[in-house]
């Protein structure tokens, strides 16, 4: 009995590895789910893993995929832990008939590991609104794309919207702005970015590290009480969120003052909070709801057939879920894009996708066709730039949903561009990497 | 009837000494090696390499340095990965700061400097034990992560305070694919291996057990306690820097700190405990149980479902593999408290009376 269970998982090892050839003829194109289901992030997880899947399905339904080449795709966890990640890339690495399309690793430290394998193996490389903020210089990160908006961006972005709100750029002089962050590679991105910015608009910022997971904020925002800040910067994830906005309370500081990132910013963070959360400001770069049509799609074509990925049906339209979805429109997109050029109606491989993805152009015309008119912004990439979009909106939680208050607002990309440039620089020099020339990219 | 000493004969002191004394141990043991190194790069794919072999290698590397401290010194620490996050940040920063740098040195020094700071944090082990110790050595696992993310110096100024491996190159050639990867970690674990396998049967290594057994009655016997305590940590140090740098160079690639957190010190932990404390070989099975057992689930749960095609909510199997993954390991705990290791030690035992036990 012992030996059978173990033979047959050695078989079932070995068939993971060795697979690959069995569906080499199909019309396929092979996208990996590698997302995370358990753990304490799971919250997130399991909202952008359904989205995302729930998309693709649905255009298969609804088109039969893209000229139609169906996606297909299996789910492998990666329990947020990098070396569960990066085993979950090698295994899907080889499926389908051209292999992974490209991957959303959907944690900044597995994006980090799969730098280095993704360009080898000519997988894109996909962060939408995390990962590295100097991948946006295509020259250096081919594969790299941290698309939508890279943490320096939306930071730049945040300052505006405080400037907006002062009655112009110039108030900002003279005020105090605390930098509430996860003591971690995501939280620490923006530390020099507030830096430069505090030294050209004249404010003083003070940055504030909470240890990961982030359940302990008493000395924080005792500290942050005697400062007495004009905002507070949440810079949060998974369960430090509605701690800090409990905490706020506590020290009596306004939650209308609290501008958190858009990893704070969803109904997992804010609902665990209760009343005190009532006020909260967050950024995103995408908005909650279900009366796009397309979700109103998927719940058609997916849904109503007794499919779909969430359990919980009253997640769909939640901020995780929409993200999802945003992130399977642009995989989508990065596919037809690519097959435009290299042949419709065939599947595309990794390299082909990057193609695609440096030439993708989602206008408002085409987010009309594709049912999302304000549900994600215009996005226009290049060789150059791998971010493509670089704006963000503001929402406030009233209690009981998200309540969008300001319209796309871009970053400062004079401030952002040099230090991008500069970062991938050094990136650059300390791997041996001869920048590309984009002139000469076709 | 295949393993069996009967007719060995040893006739000099060498051949009573050596570390495998019975034909059929040295026997096994060079066909491992030679699978290891010629058989595997012939038959593998980029996926063994990168995503079992190596990373179950530098575990067991890990696992291994704690063993030689908790299992056979006797000092509980809880410092594992911290130790790895020192090789693998000035394995980096060697190579980085000093033109021109062999890639083996920068491993060896970083080793030494983990093994510097192995022994400061080592100290308090001379005066408390036992879970106290432990404690003291939470100490480190938090210093040494603080102390990364807040001096620039160690990630090269770098903003996310993240750190890119350079390229792995020895005599001009470069270890670039998994296959070569895999290869380097491999030598260097096995010789690691034999140096400890070799260090335990010294004086040292007696002195470790001697220490572990009693500390009082190995003081009266002559042992020096101090230098038995800090020699343990330094080696011990000394092997987990030399993992955390390979897992940065040959297996991630690039590292944060936060991936060396208290969660991996307790994953290493629990490796030995499963594979058996005070066994080299335990740290290897140990090793396996925790990084390769996960994975297996994961690829036998979603096959099954695949094949028999019945679909349960992915959530569900995730979370079902956790489930399973626990059971396991308080069924080993229960079968075998003594770890893995054990139970290979008795199936040889029985192997010797095969096929007339008595």
């Amino acid at each position: 009995m012992k030996r059978t269970t173990i033979s047959l998982a050695l078989a079932a090892l070995g068939a993971a590895g060795f697979s690959g050839f069995a569906q080499a003829q199909a019309k396929e194109q092979y996208v990996p789910h590698n997302y995370y289901w358990v753990g304490p992030f799971a919250p997130g997880g399991t909202g952008i893993a359904g989205g995302a899947i729930d998309y693709l399905n649905m255009l298969n339904a609804r088109d039969g995929g893209i000229n139609g080449v169906k996606f297909t795709g299996d789910k492998c966890e990666t329990e947020y832990n990098n070396a569960r990640g990066v085993e979950c890339y090698e295994r899907s690495k080889n499926k389908g008939p051209t292999g992974a399309t490209l991957i959303h690793p959907l944690s900044t430290g597995i994006t980090y590991s799969l730098i280095d394998k993704g360009t080898q193996d000519k997988i894109p490389i996909l962060s939408v609104g995390y990962g590295r903020a100097d991948a946006s210089d295509g020259r250096v990160f081919p594969y790299i794309f941290p698309l939508i908006t890279n943490y320096w961006s939306q930071n730049t972005a945040k300052i505006k919207f405080m400037g907006t709100k002062a009655g112009g750029m110039d108030k900002l002089k003279g005020m105090k702005i605390v930098n509430l962050y996860h003591d971690s590679a995501y939280g620490k991105e923006t530390i020099p970015v507030l830096d430069v910015q505090a030294k050209k608009y004249g404010f003083q910022v003070t940055h504030i590290a909470v240890p990961s997971p982030g359940n302990e904020q008493q000395a924080q925002w005792l500290q942050i009480r005697q400062i007495n800040p004009n905002w507070v910067i949440l810079r949060g994830w998974g369960v430090m969120n509605p701690t800090a906005i409990k905490a706020a309370q506590r020290a009596g500081y306004p939650r209308e003052k609290v501008l958190g990132v858009w990893w704070s910013g969803a109904e997992e963070d804010v609902i665990p909070a209760g009343d005190a959360a009532k006020g909260y400001i967050a950024a995103g770069f995408n908005v909650s709801g279900s009366n796009y049509p397309v979700i109103q799609d998927i719940i058609k074509h997916v849904y109503a057939k007794g499919k779909g990925e969430m359990e919980d049906k009253s997640r769909i339209g939640s901020i995780y879920y929409n993200r999802g979805v945003v992130f399977s429109m642009i995989t989508a997109e990065a596919v037809r894009t690519a097959q435009n050029r290299y042949g419709k109606g065939q599947p595309m491989t990794g390299e082909q996708v990057r193609w695609g993805l440096e030439n993708l152009v989602i206008d408002e015309k085409r987010l009309k066709e594709l049912g999302a008119v304000g549900f994600m912004q215009p996005l226009k990439v290049s060789c150059l730039d791998h971010e493509g979009g670089g704006q963000v909106k503001f929402q406030q939680w009233d209690g009981k949903q998200w309540k969008v208050i300001s319209d796309w607002i871009s970053s400062d990309q004079s401030i952002v561009r040099p230090m991008v440039e500069a970062s991938a620089a050094q990136y650059a020099k300390e791997k041996g990497i001869t920048p590309r020339d984009c002139s000469k990219e076709k | 009837m295949l393993y069996r000493e009967a007719g060995q004969f040893r006739s000099t002191y060498g051949e009573d000494q050596q570390i495998f004394p019975i034909r059929q141990d040295r026997i096994a043991i060079g066909l491992l090696l030679v699978v290891a190194f010629a058989v595997v790069p012939l038959v593998a794919n980029q996926y063994w390499f990168a995503a079992i072999l190596t990373p179950f290698l530098i575990f067991g590397l890990a696992a291994l340095g704690l063993n030689i401290l908790t299992g056979y010194a006797g000092q509980l620490s809880l410092g594992t990965a911290a130790f790895m996050a020192v090789g693998a940040f000035m394995a980096y920063n060697f190579e980085l700061r000093i033109p021109g740098m062999p890639i083996l040195v920068s491993f060896v020094l970083a080793g030494l400097c983990a093994a510097a700071v192995g022994i400061v944090f080592g100290l308090p082990s001379l005066r408390i034990k036992g879970f106290y110790l432990a404690v003291a050595t939470l100490a480190c696992q938090f210093f040494v992560l603080w102390a990364l993310q807040r001096f620039g110096w160690f990630t090269n100024y770098s903003s996310s305070g993240v750190i890119t491996a350079q390229k792995v190159e020895i005599f001009g050639y470069v270890f670039e694919s998994a296959a070569d990867k895999y290869l380097l970690t491999l030598a260097i674990v096995a010789v690691m291996a034999l140096a400890a396998k070799n260090l335990m049967r010294s004086e040292t290594g007696r002195a470790f057990m001697a220490v572990r057994d009693m500390d009082v009655a190995a003081s009266v016997i002559g042992i020096p306690m101090m230098k038995t305590k800090l020699l343990a940590f330094a080696i011990s140090s000394f092997y987990c820097g030399v993992a955390g740098a390979l897992y940065a160079f040959c297996y991630l690639g690039t590292v944060e700190p936060e991936a060396f957190n208290l969660d991996l010190s307790f994953r290493i932990l629990f490796m030995i405990i499963i594979g058996g404390v005070g066994s080299i070989l335990g740290s290897f099975i140990g090793a396996a149980f925790i990084t390769l057992l996960p994975i297996l689930l994961s690829v036998l749960f979603g096959t099954v479902s695949h094949l028999t095609g019945f679909e349960i909510p992915h959530a569900w199997l995730s979370n079902i593999e956790l489930i399973v993954f626990g059971a396991l390991i308080v069924f080993f705990l229960i079968v075998e408290p003594h770890g893995l290791a054990r139970l290979w030690q008795i199936a040889k035992e029985k192997l010797r009376l095969w096929p007339f036990p008595h």
